[in-house]
């Protein structure tokens, strides 16, 4: 296998984008990752959607979206693994080029989630639950979410004003990123007098509905220098599954995806939750921020609820985690969520993060989380 | 739904069959065709105890359309004494009752209406022991 770097980026702002199509989001933002890398074609493409079918009505978009990106006939490839799918489509872009396969391929990601109604979206994203037996009873995905919460906050003594501070926390860095959703902060106070979602999750809790896109670029690692901008080299990759549903895990407070999916990138990375520097987390839910900074390590199981209240997890903290704003703040389109990730780390090994940026960025971790937790992709990457 | 999706689980539904696995012994609701633990492909079909504790709850206040006739209602994961979970709303319950550990007792009720040309989905509802 050949070592890969990441060569190129590209995210427009995110939000509710009414005046544009599901393929001009991709496209606008695909073309800055290709413009950002200074080439002019791909070799191929995997873009990730968790479902351009409920969403936008349209199916076969690893077709549509190379034809509109202007690299017409190329193997264009839609990845599906719920909000996991952006992880995932940078994770098989990573080992096409790895492989040898490819030279040049487009990692992207993309959702288009407000052309529908509230209530259809909120049924869209359920569909990445198990559907026969949770959907059929009422669960949502806030829901599932509200459940591993009560059964932290029982197990832990986690409080619900640590859930808040995981919202305060990234919104206050994403008040710094110019591309986030809603890029403002918001208090302890507001979160927990915010409209009841469900309980103990509030609407502030929660990441939004957003239209949005991300794109990255990755070349072999010794190609590097034929290229205009620093390379960060991709060391670890790791992907996992679990039950979709909730009922049949055998701990309700822990994520088994998540872990073993950073044990697996942790091994090939040779570095231990100590050794990474920063990370993006799927925090779709504040809970989910929680438990998924414990099953990567950087805490011990019923620890990340005190070290949010710390401030460790704070852009000055020990291990900064979401210094983009995270889902919460910056948005959550979700098959775009995995690739912008990439995006923000990229961008801070780069120096390039402005009011968000951490200082000595060497090795970051990004780790994308599909339904309650049912599958998870985690990459280290580490500045070349 | 389908109706010939939803009839194909009406025993799990209805009858709260589970599947017990002949090597093993693990129980799967709903069942399986191969057990996760030992590999094994037989299983034995009995039914569950309707009785057991929540796990954990929570309360929907902002439903997906099918239940937004429903909403707010409690939403719980019911732990069934042969180490079976199960997803269940429950019903008959003041939200502040709502406890971990809370023992609840499986019983049958409407889930909700697709309209009126629809089906009607039913299934199981925890409903609070109250001794």
């Amino acid at each position: 296998m050949r070592d890969v770097a990441v060569i190129g980026v590209g995210m427009q702002k995110w939000g509710e984008l009414w005046t544009k199509s599901l393929r001009d989001i991709f496209v606008e933002s695909a073309l800055l990752a290709i413009d950002d890398a200074g080439i002019d074609h791909i070799d191929s493409m995997y873009v990730g959607s968790m479902s351009s079918g409920l969403f936008s009505g349209q199916e076969h978009i690893g077709s549509v979206l190379t034809d509109y990106l202007g690299q017409k006939h190329i193997p264009g490839t839609r990845v599906e693994s719920a909000c996991a799918s952006g992880g995932l489509a940078f994770r098989l872009a990573w080992m096409e080029v790895a492989s040898g396969v490819s030279d040049i391929a487009l990692a992207g990601g993309v959702e288009k989630m407000t052309d529908i109604s509230g209530s259809d979206a909120t049924y869209a994203l359920a569909t990445a639950a198990d559907m026969d037996w949770e959907g059929i009873h009422g669960a949502t995905f806030p829901g599932l979410y509200a459940l591993m919460a009560v059964a932290h906050m029982n197990r832990y003594k986690t409080t619900r004003e640590q859930l808040a501070m995981v919202a305060v926390k990234n919104h206050k860095h994403g008040a710094h990123n110019p591309r986030a959703q809603f890029p403002f902060p918001v208090t302890v106070e507001q979160v927990i007098n915010s409209v009841k979602v469900a309980d103990p999750l509030n609407i502030l809790d929660c990441s939004p509905i957003t239209d949005g896109a991300a794109a990255v670029i990755l070349v072999p690692a010794d190609m590097v220098s034929n290229f205009n901008k620093p390379g960060v080299k991709v060391i670890g990759s790791g992907h996992a599954t679990d039950t979709i549903s909730l009922c049949q895990r055998e701990d309700l407070t822990e994520l088994k995806a998540v872990e073993l999916a950073a044990k697996r990138a942790y091994e090939m990375a040779g570095k231990k939750p100590e050794d990474i520097d920063f990370a993006e987390v799927h925090d779709c839910f504040t809970i989910a921020e929680i438990i998924v900074s414990e099953s990567l390590g950087f805490f011990e199981a019923g620890g990340g609820g005190p070290a949010v209240e710390a401030g460790e997890t704070d852009r000055e903290g020990k291990i900064p985690i979401n210094c983009s704003g995270g889902l919460k703040s910056k948005g959550h389109p979700v098959g775009a969520t995995g690739i912008a990730q990439i995006v923000e780390l990229t961008e801070q090994m780069r120096g390039d993060a402005g009011g968000r940026q951490v200082d000595n960025a060497r090795i970051g971790l990004a780790q994308n989380m599909g339904g309650s937790g049912g599958s998870s992709v985690v990459h280290i990457l580490e500045v070349m | 739904m389908p109706p010939s999706r939803a009839w194909r689980d009406y025993p799990q539904r209805y009858r709260l069959e589970a599947a017990r696995c002949k090597q093993c012994g693990k129980v799967f609701y709903p069942p399986r065709l191969v057990c996760d633990k030992c590999g094994a492909r037989q299983f034995e079909t009995f039914r569950l105890k309707d009785e057991g504790t929540l796990a954990t709850y929570t309360i929907i206040r902002t439903p997906s359309q099918e239940f937004a006739e429903e909403a707010p209602f409690a939403l719980g994961i019911v732990e069934i004494e042969d180490g079976v979970r199960l997803m269940a709303q429950v019903a008959d319950v003041e939200f502040d009752e709502l406890r971990v550990g809370m023992p609840v007792k499986l019983e049958f009720r409407r889930l909700f209406s697709e309209g009126s040309a629809g089906v009607i989905h039913y299934g199981h509802k925890a409903v609070p022991i109250r001794r």
